[in-house]
């Protein structure tokens, strides 16, 4: 495993994800402590202290996000776990809600707790399956066994945990499109200010954390801040679920400790690249964030700094590793495909430069390109930057240039010859 | 839908008051498990259950890719097409589909058994090319596989 463990710390088995299994793994005694032993403002020093990021995508520091909210302000709050994982590349949160639903309830019990949150809600998205089953279900064991309801372990705590199942929209990702679609709307994103932890759902201080992040809150409490920050580097405390995909030997979820390096997780780990293929290029945090050739990712340590230095960022841990001699014009318009079809439409920037890019890039993979359409990509994926209300534009934009500055040859080559310069294939090298 | 109204109070009672806005959603998504789809008259009666516009449903409706206003095939085959699902054979895997069954993508089976659709990513990529026949994930596929699975299918009717 590459380096030490905080949430995959168990054999998956049959039975691992049911309450029984799961309280003989220490399960609530975290929330018990918390409840016990500590006052909210505890946990939520405890979780700042820790250095705890958000492993969403934009790793913004859940301690601060969680200080913006004032207890005792004489209004409801709200708590929602972003289980809508959707950004392509991405199914690292469908491992916890799977094999490990009540290390999310346990820890959203005690983020609820510091939080002052009486109503909770999990946002997943409407295609899973079995997650939402085992969740479900692991929601009824602990309402049965009295982790949820009123008077938890005979306090005055109350809190409920509703599943809100989304319906296959992309941008319930966003934080505020996620509440608008639990307020029974369009999954429309909001503009910020005010931020949600001042107006969030109906317009009440809500913090949405990711799954992922969620579930190191229980941990975090149960072993202390200080033993968190031992594990990873300084900069970047703990671990992170990466999902790895594509021409890779091993596909799957692993739990990567921050500063681990690179070279050896792709090649050791996760097997290396499978039989026949060799290394092309990484998507290193689904596929909003820039490639990466294989040059520059292999010397690279598992952090964010090391990953925002060459360029580019971790965002939601969704790694594709693309093999020599796929198509890096066709893997775009598969990408602006995509954008296309889950813009929402609310910005002008988005909605009509979605469609623009990709009818570009389809009239190039036509064979019908025109010299000045590299130009055309550039200009427009600038054009979103910064000019929307979410950032799926700018995640868009940066796709876009990221393919383009490293491998333009093949779009010129595209135009120029009016064919694929490896066939239009996708499928990598043995393909070709 | 009148007969779920039992159903949507007990959902309603899950969340905080002042939340019926919240039921269209989880109400929408129970009526077409039932259904198939939503009908006019599904929209009608959940008008005046929740008290919400009518706009409001109907831009849900319009908006969400999971919902639909027609009824559909027996078995609805989404096969996803987004970067690793393409990287590991999914192109191949929706020409086969379209040629075994006779349709495009977006269309039924003239007998109504099948419809065949395309899917952005569905969170499946480690275990790529993944097909979702209703609610269930089909992973790794390959195109011996899903001739297995089309005949199992059309067995069960």
């Amino acid at each position: 495993m590459p380096g030490k463990q905080l949430l995959m710390t168990f054999p998956v088995t049959a039975t691992s994800h049911t309450l029984a299994d799961y309280v003989a793994r220490d399960g609530y005694a975290a929330f018990r402590k918390a409840l016990t032993q500590l006052k909210p403002e505890d946990v939520t020093k405890e979780v700042t202290a820790s250095g705890l990021l958000g492993h969403g995508g934009a790793a913004f520091p859940a301690g601060r996000k969680w200080s913006v909210v004032h207890l005792n302000d004489q209004q409801p709050h709200y708590l929602c776990a972003n289980a809508d994982e959707g950004e392509p590349g991405t199914f690292k949160d469908r491992w916890i809600l799977e094999n490990a639903p009540h290390l999310l309830i346990e820890s959203m019990l005690i983020a609820s707790y510091a939080l002052q949150v009486r109503n909770a809600f999990v946002y997943i998205r409407g295609e899973f399956d079995l997650p939402y089953r085992r969740l479900a279900a692991a929601v009824e064991e602990a309402y049965a066994a009295g982790y949820l309801g009123e008077r938890i372990l005979g306090t005055e705590f109350a809190c409920d945990i509703v599943i809100y199942r989304g319906a296959g929209s992309y941008v319930c990702g966003e934080a505020s499109g996620l509440l608008s679609s639990i307020e029974g709307k369009r999954g429309y994103p909001r503009n910020r200010p005010p931020r949600l932890t001042v107006q969030g759902l109906y317009k009440r201080p809500t913090v949405v954390n990711n799954v992922e992040t969620l579930s190191n809150i229980a941990g975090i409490v149960a072993r202390g801040a200080e033993a968190y920050r031992k594990v990873g580097t300084a900069k970047c405390p703990g671990t992170q679920l990466v999902s790895i995909s594509g021409h890779i030997a091993r596909p799957g979820v692993y739990e990567v400790e921050y500063g681990y390096p690179m070279a050896k997780f792709l090649h050791e780990d996760c097997g290396g690249m499978l039989p026949g293929y060799t290394l092309k290029c990484i998507v290193p945090g689904g596929i909003s964030t820039k490639v990466l050739t294989a040059a520059e990712v292999e010397p690279l340590t598992f952090d964010h700094q090391s990953f925002t230095a060459a360029g580019s960022s971790l965002g939601s841990g969704g790694m594709i590793a693309i093999g020599e001699g796929t198509c890096m014009v066709r893997l775009l318009q598969v990408m602006l495909r995509f954008y296309h079809h889950e813009s929402c439409g609310q910005c002008t920037p988005c909605r009509e430069g979605m469609g623009w890019l990709h009818r570009i890039i389809d009239r190039i993979v036509a064979g019908e390109g025109r010299p000045e359409d590299i130009d055309s990509l550039y200009r427009i994926s600038r054009l979103q930057d910064g000019m929307t209300i979410c950032g799926m534009g700018d995640a868009a934009g940066f796709a876009t240039v990221g393919i383009l500055d490293k491998y333009r040859e093949e779009f010129d080559y595209w135009i120029r010859e009016k064919r694929s310069k490896f066939g239009g294939n996708l499928e990598g090298s043995t393909r070709a | 839908m009148k007969h779920l109204i039992a159903e949507f109070e007990k959902l309603k009672a899950r969340f905080p008051a002042g939340f019926e806005s919240s039921l269209v959603l989880p109400c929408v998504r129970r009526i077409q498990e039932e259904r198939g789809y939503v009908a006019d008259s599904d929209i009608d009666a959940l008008v005046e259950y929740l008290g919400v516009p009518r706009i409001q449903i109907e831009e849900v409706l319009s908006y969400y890719t999971q919902f639909r206003r027609k009824p559909i095939g027996r078995w609805h085959l989404q096969t996803c097409r987004n970067v690793t699902c393409s990287m590991r054979g999914a192109e191949r895997l929706i020409d086969h589909l379209s040629r075994r069954l006779g349709v495009a993508p977006g269309q039924t089976t003239p007998d109504g058994v099948f419809t065949l659709s395309t899917a952005e990513c569905l969170g499946s990529c480690g275990t790529a090319p993944v097909l979702m026949v209703n609610d269930a994930y089909h992973e790794s596929m390959s195109i011996d596989k899903v001739d297995e699975l089309l005949e199992e299918l059309r067995n069960r009717g």
